[in-house]
């Protein structure tokens, strides 16, 4: 199935990029869609089964795999709309833009359930060229730009990761075997090389940063983000984060298991902290309504992070702070298209009284701003506290408090900005030429922010289960 | 031999610290093509031929040929002759390769012995640290597109090191090296060339916070 999976969707992928007619082109989409759920469906029915050698449907590939389904819907709504609407849009850059949309989700889906490291290796390649074709959408210099940074900074931690898994592959010389199968890994992790592990998770974890938005790589995702198209954005800092945590997560599960655990939870954390103290410090300055979202993203996978390295409830809290995140942030960059077509801006100096222009959007808008700070109602406020509580647990308080006043900060930040677009009107604003919004468009927003506050304060048994299996193997 | 060969090769770099014009890079980059044509022939004696012919293919013609010659057409059309004013002196940059190469050596006595060629490791984790100082001492967009390229080559040494017990590796250095350098250099330095008449990094500066 995963193979006809794969083949389908490069066949509809190919389709839509030459044939350009708009009903064909919208119909395809459609049918990739299908394909999608049908894909999900047929995974879940073959749980813990193994397709084509090097894929399995195991529980951490399920959840990410219904994340990215789910989020697929919405993305190939919003990007109808987006197109649609804008001036600019030929067929050609339609047609480039759906084949990059559908290549990007087909290869994240096959990453997340990819068994072999040099299997989620060539899909991360893969999401590398998609998403560069979805940033060059408006074929403009500061897009070019964009792109240029994304690409060249993939480039090079796609080959960091390569190198990793050379290292990873002399570390497992004296093992006997060269099957560098995750499985395989774990049943030989007691004669694994430690000092070649250790250069290898250093080198794999740096080149997935890139994917996940921490630092060191992180600013290849901001300016990314900052210029893709709204629908766009949203993908890259949900399903393409949740890749480069299935990427680091399967390789650290490996490293947990021998006696590197200790040192390879100190490497996570000192990155994770570092991209909170980045994403407070920049937050505070940046008036780029987009770029303040990236970076709010680069916040979470740092609170994500961070519950890896504490361990304990950490594991759980983590994937699910994951999970959550990429709904409430999708569901924001969706939001920020109607932003943009009221304001005609992305500056949040030119921005506010969105109460009074397009109430719909702005109550989505209040309740993400809700959810992205982590305040009691949402969901994301669960995930958050627990791993607070594994940090604890663990007894890194200092490390805690260090972190909670950061998240001050950037909480005030995000407020700042936020409730002034919401509330306080602009001076010298012209009123009149406001375009209207209908109520209609933010379904979908308000369903995955629904969504995300069911998973978190009232998760289904079903889902608990999925997540405690996925880490079943660390170290407890 | 090997080694001797290898050695070059690590020369190569110091001659790149402190080069000037652009040709010089461009043909430093054809000859580490022709040594890894070389050292991929001595070294790999275990892996079945049409592999072989495969992987010496692809450093004798795409690395040593395909890509100098596109180099140097991207040059031409955009009339670049040489490196304008380095960040630092060609002195400076000279004395941080060869701590960085130091370095190397020092973290290689440190690791346990394996299957590893200490020489290998030497030689490709000094090209990886030297292409990424490049990357971040130079100012033209091509000079950071060399330093990648440079980069590359260092990973395929390293992959050739373990080439006899993992073939499938090697090729997918070779996928890697391809499909990164058709996207970087294909679409985006045209592209970039087009758009941005004289290719320098600081025109890319204008995605700030600001």
């Amino acid at each position: 199935m995963i193979l006809i999976y794969l083949i389908g969707s490069i066949l509809i992928g190919g389709g839509v990029f030459f044939n350009r007619g708009k009903k064909t082109n919208y119909s395809l989409v459609s049918l990739f869609l299908v394909l999608q759920v049908v894909f999900s469906v047929y995974a879940c029915w073959h749980y813990n089964e193994t397709a084509s050698t090097y894929f399995t449907f195991d529980s951490l590939g399920i959840i990410m795999l219904l994340t990215a389904t789910i989020i697929s819907i919405p993305a190939a709504f919003h990007s109808y709309v987006y197109i649609e609407e804008s001036e600019e849009a030929t067929p050609e850059s339609r047609a480039i833009y759906f084949g990059a949309l559908i290549l990007l989700i087909t290869a994240v889906s096959a990453a997340y359930l990819a068994n072999h490291i040099a299997v989620v290796w060539i899909f991360a390649e893969v999401t590398t060229l998609s998403a560069s074709a979805l940033i060059y959408h408006h074929r403009n210099k500061l897009a070019l730009e964009g792109t240029w940074k994304y690409i060249f900074i993939c480039a090079i931690s796609i080959t960091f990761v390569f190198i990793g898994i050379l290292f990873l592959s002399l570390s497992f010389a004296n093992a006997g075997s060269d099957d560098l199968a995750y499985k395989n890994l774990l049943a030989h992790s007691s004669s694994l090389n430690s000092s070649w592990l250790q250069l290898a998770f250093l080198f794999i974890f740096t080149g997935f940063t890139v994917k996940l938005g921490l630092f060191p790589m992180f600013t290849a995702g901001v300016d990314a983000k900052d210029k893709a198209p709204g629908p766009a954005a949203a993908l890259l800092s949900s399903v393409i984060m949740c890749m480069g945590f299935v990427g680091i997560f399967r390789i650290y599960v490996v490293v947990a298991n021998t006696p590197l655990l200790h040192w390879a939870s100190l490497v996570v954390g000192i990155a994770a902290f570092i991209s909170l103290f980045i994403a407070a410090v920049y937050m505070v300055k940046v008036k780029n309504i987009k770029r303040m979202m990236a970076y709010s993203s680069v916040e979470h996978m740092g609170i994500v992070m961070l519950g890896i390295a504490a361990g304990g409830i950490g594991y759980y809290a983590a994937i699910l702070h994951i999970v959550l995140h990429s709904f409430v942030k999708s569901s924001l960059f969706f939001q920020y298209n109607q932003l943009y077509k009221v304001f005609k801006t992305k500056n949040t100096y030119q921005m506010g009284n969105y109460f009074k222009y397009n109430t719909t959007g702005s109550m989505v808008v209040l309740l993400a701003f809700i959810s992205v700070t982590a305040m009691p109602p949402s969901g994301m406020f669960v995930s958050e506290f627990l791993v607070f509580r594994s940090m604890f647990e663990a007894n890194q308080l200092i490390l805690l408090i260090a972190v909670l006043l950061l998240l001050t900060f950037i909480i005030w930040a995000f407020a700042k900005n936020i409730l002034k677009i919401l509330f306080i009107p602009v001076v010298d604003f012209d009123e009149s030429k406001v375009a209207k919004v209908s109520p209609w468009r933010s379904t979908f927003q308000f369903i995955m922010l629904g969504g995300s506050a069911y998973l978190g304060l009232n998760p289904p048994a079903i889902f608990v289960d999925l997540i405690n299996k996925s880490i079943m193997l660390l170290p407890h | 031999m090997l080694h001797v060969l290898l050695i070059i090769f690590l020369i190569s770099l110091f001659y790149l610290a402190i080069a000037n014009r652009m040709s010089t890079y461009v043909n430093m980059l054809a000859l580490q093509g022709l040594l890894l044509f070389f050292v991929a022939f001595l070294e790999l004696k275990h892996i079945n031929t049409i592999n072989l012919i495969l992987i010496l293919l692809e450093t004798i013609i795409f690395k040593s040929v395909a890509v100098p010659v596109f180099l140097n057409y991207v040059l031409k059309r955009n009339h670049i002759t040489r490196e304008a004013e380095p960040y630092v002196p060609n002195f400076v940059s000279l004395i941080i390769t060869t701590i960085i190469v130091v370095t190397t050596i020092i973290l290689s006595n440190t690791m346990e012995e394996g299957k590893l060629d200490k020489m290998f490791f030497v030689v490709a984790l000094s090209t990886l640290f030297t292409g990424l100082y490049f990357i971040a001492s130079r100012r033209k967009i091509i000079t950071h597109v060399m330093g990648y390229l440079i980069i590359e080559n260092g990973v395929f040494v390293l992959s050739l090191a373990v080439g006899n017990e993992m073939p499938m590796l090697v090729n997918l250095g070779i996928m890697l090296d391809i499909f990164a350098s058709v996207l970087i250099l294909g679409v985006f330095l045209n592209k970039i060339g087009d758009v941005f008449k004289d290719i320098d990094v600081n025109q890319l500066t204008n995605l700030k916070d600001y």
